[in-house]
Protein backbone atom coordinates (compact mmCIF):
# COMPACT_ATOMS: atom_id res chain seq x y z
CA UNK A 1 0.00 0.00 0.00
CA UNK A 2 2.79 2.03 0.68
CA UNK A 3 4.53 1.50 -2.49
CA UNK A 4 1.23 2.68 -4.17
CA UNK A 5 0.93 5.75 -2.58
CA UNK A 6 4.62 6.79 -3.52
CA UNK A 7 7.18 8.18 -1.39
CA UNK A 8 4.82 11.20 0.20
CA UNK A 9 3.00 8.58 1.95
CA UNK A 10 4.72 8.01 5.82
CA UNK A 11 3.91 5.08 7.50
CA UNK A 12 2.26 5.85 11.23
CA UNK A 13 2.95 3.80 14.20
CA UNK A 14 2.36 5.02 17.55
CA UNK A 15 2.71 8.44 16.15
CA UNK A 16 4.62 9.93 19.15
CA UNK A 17 6.99 11.70 17.13
CA UNK A 18 5.16 12.13 13.38
CA UNK A 19 2.18 13.65 15.02
CA UNK A 20 3.98 16.44 16.73
CA UNK A 21 5.98 16.85 13.34
CA UNK A 22 3.04 17.02 11.63
CA UNK A 23 1.44 19.96 14.21
CA UNK A 24 4.37 21.87 13.19
CA UNK A 25 4.17 21.59 10.05
CA UNK A 26 7.51 20.24 10.00
CA UNK A 27 6.59 17.79 7.61
CA UNK A 28 3.37 17.30 4.64
CA UNK A 29 2.64 13.76 3.86
CA UNK A 30 0.06 13.24 1.25
CA UNK A 31 -0.82 9.92 2.71
CA UNK A 32 -0.81 8.40 6.31
CA UNK A 33 -0.72 4.62 6.85
CA UNK A 34 -1.79 3.12 10.13
CA UNK A 35 0.84 0.28 10.59
CA UNK A 36 0.01 0.00 14.48
CA UNK A 37 -2.13 -2.78 13.87
CA UNK A 38 0.08 -4.86 11.81
CA UNK A 39 -0.12 -7.96 13.32
CA UNK A 40 2.95 -9.75 14.77
CA UNK A 41 5.53 -6.84 15.28
CA UNK A 42 5.08 -6.54 19.37
CA UNK A 43 7.36 -9.40 20.29
CA UNK A 44 10.30 -9.32 22.52
CA UNK A 45 12.15 -12.88 22.93
CA UNK A 46 16.18 -13.84 24.01
CA UNK A 47 16.66 -16.81 22.30
CA UNK A 48 20.46 -18.46 21.66
CA UNK A 49 21.98 -15.40 22.40
CA UNK A 50 20.21 -13.06 20.30
CA UNK A 51 17.11 -10.59 21.47
CA UNK A 52 14.95 -9.35 19.10
CA UNK A 53 12.64 -6.87 19.46
CA UNK A 54 9.28 -6.40 16.87
CA UNK A 55 8.97 -3.22 15.84
CA UNK A 56 5.90 -2.32 17.26
CA UNK A 57 7.01 -2.83 20.82
CA UNK A 58 6.31 0.05 23.02
CA UNK A 59 8.65 1.71 24.56
CA UNK A 60 6.57 0.98 27.91
CA UNK A 61 6.56 -2.54 26.80
CA UNK A 62 9.71 -3.05 26.66
CA UNK A 63 10.97 -1.16 29.95
CA UNK A 64 8.67 -3.14 31.96
CA UNK A 65 9.77 -6.43 29.62
CA UNK A 66 11.95 -8.85 31.43
CA UNK A 67 14.73 -8.49 28.64
CA UNK A 68 14.91 -5.03 30.48
CA UNK A 69 16.12 -6.86 33.93
CA UNK A 70 18.39 -9.19 31.71
CA UNK A 71 19.92 -6.11 30.11
CA UNK A 72 19.39 -2.81 32.26
CA UNK A 73 20.50 -0.43 29.82
CA UNK A 74 17.31 -1.36 28.19
CA UNK A 75 14.94 -0.72 31.02
CA UNK A 76 17.59 2.90 31.44
CA UNK A 77 16.47 3.53 27.74
CA UNK A 78 13.41 2.72 27.41
CA UNK A 79 11.94 4.15 30.78
CA UNK A 80 13.39 7.11 30.41
CA UNK A 81 12.12 8.20 27.75
CA UNK A 82 9.79 10.61 27.97
CA UNK A 83 6.72 10.27 29.76
CA UNK A 84 4.02 7.01 31.01
CA UNK A 85 1.95 8.58 28.32
CA UNK A 86 4.21 9.06 25.28
CA UNK A 87 5.99 5.50 26.21
CA UNK A 88 2.50 3.89 25.90
CA UNK A 89 1.74 4.78 22.49
CA UNK A 90 5.78 5.18 21.14
CA UNK A 91 7.23 1.97 19.46
CA UNK A 92 11.14 1.16 19.26
CA UNK A 93 11.25 1.14 15.36
CA UNK A 94 9.13 4.28 15.09
CA UNK A 95 12.17 5.97 16.94
CA UNK A 96 14.40 4.13 14.60
CA UNK A 97 12.68 5.91 11.98
CA UNK A 98 12.73 8.67 12.77
CA UNK A 99 15.96 9.05 13.62
CA UNK A 100 15.74 11.82 15.78
CA UNK A 101 19.12 13.26 16.71
CA UNK A 102 17.75 13.50 20.09
CA UNK A 103 15.84 10.35 20.41
CA UNK A 104 16.97 8.05 23.05
CA UNK A 105 16.69 4.52 20.61
CA UNK A 106 19.29 5.45 18.00
CA UNK A 107 21.64 6.10 20.36
CA UNK A 108 21.22 3.47 22.94
CA UNK A 109 21.45 0.53 19.77
CA UNK A 110 24.60 2.17 18.29
CA UNK A 111 25.99 0.25 22.07
CA UNK A 112 24.12 -2.61 21.69
CA UNK A 113 25.63 -2.46 17.98
CA UNK A 114 22.08 -3.61 17.01
CA UNK A 115 21.01 -4.66 13.27
CA UNK A 116 17.99 -3.15 12.25
CA UNK A 117 15.63 -5.90 10.19
CA UNK A 118 14.40 -3.72 7.10
CA UNK A 119 11.05 -4.95 5.04
CA UNK A 120 10.48 -3.79 1.67
CA UNK A 121 8.44 -5.39 -1.87
CA UNK A 122 12.10 -7.22 -2.64
CA UNK A 123 12.72 -9.12 0.88
CA UNK A 124 14.32 -8.81 4.13
CA UNK A 125 17.98 -7.00 4.82
CA UNK A 126 19.69 -6.70 7.75
CA UNK A 127 21.34 -3.04 8.39
CA UNK A 128 24.22 -2.76 11.34
CA UNK A 129 23.13 0.21 13.21
CA UNK A 130 25.98 2.43 12.35
CA UNK A 131 24.94 2.23 8.59
CA UNK A 132 21.32 2.56 9.42
CA UNK A 133 21.54 6.15 10.73
CA UNK A 134 22.51 8.23 8.21
CA UNK A 135 22.24 11.88 9.12
CA UNK A 136 19.50 13.41 11.12
CA UNK A 137 16.35 12.25 9.99
CA UNK A 138 17.94 10.40 7.49
CA UNK A 139 18.05 6.52 7.65
CA UNK A 140 19.10 3.87 5.24
CA UNK A 141 15.66 2.36 4.44
CA UNK A 142 14.44 2.83 0.47
CA UNK A 143 11.46 3.79 -1.34
CA UNK A 144 8.54 1.68 1.07
CA UNK A 145 10.73 -0.55 3.19
CA UNK A 146 9.57 -0.56 7.25
CA UNK A 147 11.59 -1.21 9.78
CA UNK A 148 10.22 -5.04 10.95
CA UNK A 149 12.54 -5.41 13.79
CA UNK A 150 15.81 -4.64 15.79
CA UNK A 151 18.14 -7.75 17.01
CA UNK A 152 21.22 -7.59 18.71
CA UNK A 153 23.66 -10.03 20.60
CA UNK A 154 22.28 -10.36 24.39
CA UNK A 155 25.29 -9.00 26.71
CA UNK A 156 27.64 -11.95 28.07
CA UNK A 157 27.31 -12.45 31.68
CA UNK A 158 30.21 -10.14 32.88
CA UNK A 159 28.69 -7.41 31.08
CA UNK A 160 27.01 -4.21 32.18
CA UNK A 161 25.76 -0.96 31.27
CA UNK A 162 23.90 1.96 31.39
CA UNK A 163 22.43 4.97 29.47
CA UNK A 164 22.11 8.38 30.74
CA UNK A 165 19.50 11.45 28.88
CA UNK A 166 19.77 14.41 30.65
CA UNK A 167 16.94 16.88 29.98
CA UNK A 168 14.58 19.63 31.83
CA UNK A 169 11.48 17.71 32.60
CA UNK A 170 9.88 14.38 31.35
CA UNK A 171 8.24 15.20 28.39
CA UNK A 172 11.60 16.88 26.73
CA UNK A 173 13.66 15.56 24.72
CA UNK A 174 17.41 14.82 26.28
CA UNK A 175 19.73 17.97 25.98
CA UNK A 176 22.53 15.33 26.12
CA UNK A 177 22.58 11.36 26.49
CA UNK A 178 25.82 8.88 27.05
CA UNK A 179 25.94 5.23 27.22
CA UNK A 180 28.04 2.39 27.94
CA UNK A 181 28.58 -1.41 27.84
CA UNK A 182 31.50 -3.03 28.73
CA UNK A 183 32.44 -6.45 30.10
CA UNK A 184 35.02 -6.82 32.69
CA UNK A 185 37.43 -9.56 33.70
CA UNK A 186 39.29 -9.85 36.65
CA UNK A 187 40.67 -6.92 38.30
CA UNK A 188 38.57 -4.34 36.32
CA UNK A 189 40.24 -5.37 33.18
CA UNK A 190 37.80 -4.05 30.31
CA UNK A 191 37.65 -7.03 27.73
CA UNK A 192 35.00 -5.43 25.90
CA UNK A 193 33.21 -1.89 25.58
CA UNK A 194 30.91 0.23 23.40
CA UNK A 195 30.52 3.96 23.95
CA UNK A 196 28.13 6.58 22.53
CA UNK A 197 27.06 10.16 22.96
CA UNK A 198 23.90 11.29 21.68
CA UNK A 199 22.22 14.47 20.99
CA UNK A 200 25.51 15.56 20.09
CA UNK A 201 25.64 15.67 16.21
CA UNK A 202 23.50 15.27 13.61
CA UNK A 203 23.56 11.23 14.16
CA UNK A 204 24.76 9.19 17.08
CA UNK A 205 28.68 9.79 18.30
CA UNK A 206 30.88 6.82 18.95
CA UNK A 207 34.46 6.50 18.65
CA UNK A 208 36.52 3.31 17.93
CA UNK A 209 39.88 5.05 18.97
CA UNK A 210 38.26 6.14 22.56
CA UNK A 211 36.79 1.97 22.76
CA UNK A 212 40.32 0.58 21.50
CA UNK A 213 41.95 2.86 24.61
CA UNK A 214 39.59 1.22 26.97
CA UNK A 215 39.46 -2.10 25.53
CA UNK A 216 42.11 -4.52 27.58
CA UNK A 217 42.95 -2.09 30.54
CA UNK A 218 42.75 -1.52 34.02
CA UNK A 219 39.12 0.57 34.22
CA UNK A 220 40.63 3.45 36.26
CA UNK A 221 38.58 6.68 36.84
CA UNK A 222 41.45 8.41 35.01
CA UNK A 223 41.41 6.26 31.83
CA UNK A 224 37.59 6.76 31.42
CA UNK A 225 37.85 10.34 31.71
CA UNK A 226 40.52 9.86 28.99
CA UNK A 227 37.97 8.13 26.98
CA UNK A 228 35.48 10.50 27.53
CA UNK A 229 37.42 13.49 25.60
CA UNK A 230 38.59 11.02 23.10
CA UNK A 231 34.72 10.59 22.41
CA UNK A 232 33.56 14.13 23.47
CA UNK A 233 36.63 15.15 20.40
CA UNK A 234 34.16 13.28 17.74
CA UNK A 235 31.12 15.32 19.10
CA UNK A 236 29.60 18.14 17.50
CA UNK A 237 27.02 19.13 20.24
CA UNK A 238 24.41 21.94 18.41
CA UNK A 239 23.92 25.32 20.49
CA UNK A 240 20.09 25.53 20.80
CA UNK A 241 17.38 26.36 23.26
CA UNK A 242 18.19 23.12 25.65
CA UNK A 243 21.74 24.86 26.31
CA UNK A 244 25.01 26.39 24.76
CA UNK A 245 27.78 23.91 22.99
CA UNK A 246 30.15 24.22 26.02
CA UNK A 247 26.72 23.63 28.24
CA UNK A 248 26.15 20.71 26.60
CA UNK A 249 30.01 19.08 26.45
CA UNK A 250 30.35 19.57 30.31
CA UNK A 251 26.76 17.54 30.85
CA UNK A 252 27.90 14.74 28.10
CA UNK A 253 31.13 14.75 29.89
CA UNK A 254 29.13 14.38 33.64
CA UNK A 255 26.98 11.75 32.39
CA UNK A 256 29.02 9.59 30.59
CA UNK A 257 31.31 9.13 33.25
CA UNK A 258 28.43 9.03 35.45
CA UNK A 259 27.34 5.80 33.12
CA UNK A 260 30.50 4.28 33.19
CA UNK A 261 30.52 3.91 36.56
CA UNK A 262 27.29 2.44 36.71
CA UNK A 263 27.88 0.00 34.14
CA UNK A 264 31.26 -1.11 36.18
CA UNK A 265 28.96 -1.68 39.05
CA UNK A 266 26.56 -3.92 37.34
CA UNK A 267 29.37 -5.71 35.03
CA UNK A 268 29.93 -6.41 38.85
CA UNK A 269 26.83 -7.97 39.10
CA UNK A 270 25.25 -5.02 41.25
CA UNK A 271 21.22 -4.61 40.45
CA UNK A 272 21.36 -0.43 40.70
CA UNK A 273 18.54 1.76 39.61
CA UNK A 274 19.06 3.72 36.75
CA UNK A 275 17.49 6.46 34.26
CA UNK A 276 17.57 9.70 33.17
CA UNK A 277 18.79 12.67 35.16
CA UNK A 278 17.16 15.97 35.25
CA UNK A 279 18.85 19.58 35.51
CA UNK B 1 -7.04 10.56 -3.30
CA UNK B 2 -5.02 12.61 -0.89
CA UNK B 3 -7.42 15.86 -1.66
CA UNK B 4 -10.89 14.33 -1.20
CA UNK B 5 -12.50 15.46 2.24
CA UNK B 6 -12.98 11.91 2.96
CA UNK B 7 -13.95 10.23 6.20
CA UNK B 8 -13.34 7.07 7.96
CA UNK B 9 -16.53 5.42 10.01
CA UNK B 10 -15.10 4.72 13.73
CA UNK B 11 -16.31 3.08 16.83
CA UNK B 12 -15.18 4.20 20.20
CA UNK B 13 -16.28 2.98 23.62
CA UNK B 14 -15.89 6.00 26.15
CA UNK B 15 -16.62 5.56 29.59
CA UNK B 16 -18.67 2.51 28.53
CA UNK B 17 -20.88 3.91 26.23
CA UNK B 18 -20.59 3.40 22.51
CA UNK B 19 -20.10 6.31 20.13
CA UNK B 20 -19.91 5.10 16.43
CA UNK B 21 -19.21 8.37 13.96
CA UNK B 22 -17.99 9.90 10.85
CA UNK B 23 -14.65 11.48 10.98
CA UNK B 24 -11.49 12.65 8.87
CA UNK B 25 -8.57 10.80 9.41
CA UNK B 26 -6.91 13.92 11.11
CA UNK B 27 -9.16 14.44 13.54
CA UNK B 28 -7.45 14.26 16.76
CA UNK B 29 -9.09 11.43 19.92
CA UNK B 30 -9.06 14.72 21.88
CA UNK B 31 -11.51 16.49 19.36
CA UNK B 32 -13.41 13.31 18.59
CA UNK B 33 -13.78 13.10 22.62
CA UNK B 34 -14.78 17.03 23.34
CA UNK B 35 -16.08 17.46 19.95
CA UNK B 36 -17.59 14.70 18.82
CA UNK B 37 -18.95 13.54 22.07
CA UNK B 38 -19.24 16.63 24.19
CA UNK B 39 -17.45 15.57 27.21
CA UNK B 40 -15.42 18.24 27.40
CA UNK B 41 -13.48 17.63 30.97
CA UNK B 42 -10.40 16.18 29.03
CA UNK B 43 -8.64 18.93 28.32
CA UNK B 44 -6.30 21.07 25.51
CA UNK B 45 -3.66 22.17 27.20
CA UNK B 46 -0.35 22.77 25.25
CA UNK B 47 -1.55 20.69 22.18
CA UNK B 48 2.57 19.53 21.89
CA UNK B 49 2.44 16.25 23.65
CA UNK B 50 4.14 18.00 26.72
CA UNK B 51 1.40 19.15 29.35
CA UNK B 52 -0.40 15.98 29.71
CA UNK B 53 -3.72 17.72 30.59
CA UNK B 54 -5.35 15.66 27.57
CA UNK B 55 -4.24 12.36 29.06
CA UNK B 56 -7.15 9.64 29.11
CA UNK B 57 -7.11 6.10 29.56
CA UNK B 58 -6.79 3.90 26.26
CA UNK B 59 -7.11 0.24 26.26
CA UNK B 60 -5.62 0.34 29.99
CA UNK B 61 -2.70 2.81 29.29
CA UNK B 62 -2.72 6.04 29.94
CA UNK B 63 -2.33 8.18 26.88
CA UNK B 64 -1.91 12.27 25.66
CA UNK B 65 -5.14 12.34 23.79
CA UNK B 66 -3.83 15.49 21.73
CA UNK B 67 -1.14 12.77 19.97
CA UNK B 68 -3.21 10.54 18.70
CA UNK B 69 -5.50 10.61 15.78
CA UNK B 70 -9.07 9.02 16.70
CA UNK B 71 -9.42 6.51 13.73
CA UNK B 72 -5.83 4.67 15.89
CA UNK B 73 -8.72 4.25 18.78
CA UNK B 74 -11.38 3.17 16.47
CA UNK B 75 -12.57 0.12 18.25
CA UNK B 76 -10.56 0.77 21.57
CA UNK B 77 -11.91 1.59 24.99
CA UNK B 78 -11.17 4.93 26.44
CA UNK B 79 -12.04 6.19 29.89
CA UNK B 80 -12.11 10.26 30.45
CA UNK B 81 -12.15 12.21 33.50
CA UNK B 82 -16.30 11.99 33.71
CA UNK B 83 -15.53 8.18 34.12
CA UNK B 84 -14.39 8.45 37.40
CA UNK B 85 -17.63 9.17 39.51
CA UNK B 86 -19.43 6.16 40.32
CA UNK B 87 -22.99 6.56 41.54
CA UNK B 88 -22.73 9.90 42.30
CA UNK B 89 -19.95 9.33 44.46
CA UNK B 90 -16.34 10.75 43.29
CA UNK B 91 -13.68 8.33 42.84
CA UNK B 92 -11.26 8.14 45.64
CA UNK B 93 -8.56 9.68 43.82
CA UNK B 94 -10.93 12.94 43.17
CA UNK B 95 -11.95 12.83 47.09
CA UNK B 96 -8.30 12.59 47.77
CA UNK B 97 -7.48 15.45 45.10
CA UNK B 98 -9.91 17.56 46.55
CA UNK B 99 -9.09 16.91 50.15
CA UNK B 100 -5.74 17.67 49.77
CA UNK B 101 -5.76 20.42 47.80
CA UNK B 102 -4.48 18.85 44.60
CA UNK B 103 -5.49 21.40 42.41
CA UNK B 104 -6.18 25.32 42.22
CA UNK B 105 -7.25 25.83 38.73
CA UNK B 106 -7.89 22.99 37.92
CA UNK B 107 -7.19 22.85 34.28
CA UNK B 108 -4.50 20.01 34.71
CA UNK B 109 -6.57 17.89 36.83
CA UNK B 110 -8.25 15.66 34.64
CA UNK B 111 -5.31 14.66 32.94
CA UNK B 112 -3.69 14.21 36.62
CA UNK B 113 -6.03 12.59 37.60
CA UNK B 114 -6.45 9.87 34.60
CA UNK B 115 -2.24 9.06 35.22
CA UNK B 116 -3.20 8.74 38.80
CA UNK B 117 -5.86 6.24 37.86
CA UNK B 118 -3.27 4.28 35.59
CA UNK B 119 -0.76 4.25 38.09
CA UNK B 120 -2.54 2.80 40.82
CA UNK B 121 -4.43 0.13 38.83
CA UNK B 122 -0.63 -1.01 38.26
CA UNK B 123 1.03 -0.14 41.39
CA UNK B 124 -1.07 0.19 44.24
CA UNK B 125 1.00 0.64 46.64
CA UNK B 126 3.80 3.47 45.09
CA UNK B 127 6.37 5.09 46.62
CA UNK B 128 6.45 9.24 46.07
CA UNK B 129 9.21 8.85 43.59
CA UNK B 130 7.30 6.53 41.54
CA UNK B 131 4.39 8.83 41.94
CA UNK B 132 6.57 11.50 40.87
CA UNK B 133 7.97 9.14 37.73
CA UNK B 134 4.22 8.69 36.44
CA UNK B 135 3.07 12.18 37.13
CA UNK B 136 6.27 13.57 35.05
CA UNK B 137 4.63 14.15 32.14
CA UNK B 138 1.49 16.05 33.46
CA UNK B 139 2.49 19.56 34.35
CA UNK B 140 0.94 21.85 36.97
CA UNK B 141 1.47 25.18 36.90
CA UNK B 142 -0.31 26.29 40.58
CA UNK B 143 0.15 23.87 43.18
CA UNK B 144 4.25 22.89 42.84
CA UNK B 145 3.17 19.28 43.07
CA UNK B 146 3.33 18.62 46.96
CA UNK B 147 -0.42 18.44 47.17
CA UNK B 148 -0.71 16.94 44.10
CA UNK B 149 1.97 13.98 45.49
CA UNK B 150 -0.11 13.80 48.92
CA UNK B 151 -3.51 13.15 47.16
CA UNK B 152 -2.04 10.54 45.64
CA UNK B 153 -0.38 8.55 48.59
CA UNK B 154 -3.38 9.11 50.17
CA UNK B 155 -6.00 7.91 47.43
CA UNK B 156 -3.85 4.99 47.27
CA UNK B 157 -4.57 4.25 51.09
CA UNK B 158 -7.86 4.71 50.67
CA UNK B 159 -8.25 1.99 47.39
CA UNK B 160 -5.90 -0.24 49.22
CA UNK B 161 -8.68 -0.18 52.44
CA UNK B 162 -11.56 -0.10 50.71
Amino acid sequence: MLTGLGETAKPLAGGQTLIPILKLRMDEPSDLVDIARLPDLHYMDDNDGVIRIGALATHGRIGKSDISKVVPILGDCANGIADAQVRSMGTIGGSVSAADPSCDWPALLHVLNAEIICQGEKGRRAVPIREFIQDSYTTALIGAELVTEIRFKTPPANSGGAYIGFKKAAPAYPAASAGIQLSLAEGSVCQDVSLVLGAAGPRPVTSVEAENYLRGKTLTADRLEQAAEILLDASDPPADSRGSSEFKRAMLKSIFLKAAFRAIERAGGERIEGGPEYV
Amino acid sequence: MSDEAQTVSIEITINGSRYQREVEPRLLLVEFIREEVGLTGTHIGCDTSYCGACTVILDGEPIKSCTLFAVQADGGEVITVEGLEQNDELHPIQQAFSQHHGLQCGFCTPGMLMSSLALLAENPTPSEKEIRKQLGGNLCRCTGYQNIIKAVQDAAKTMQEG
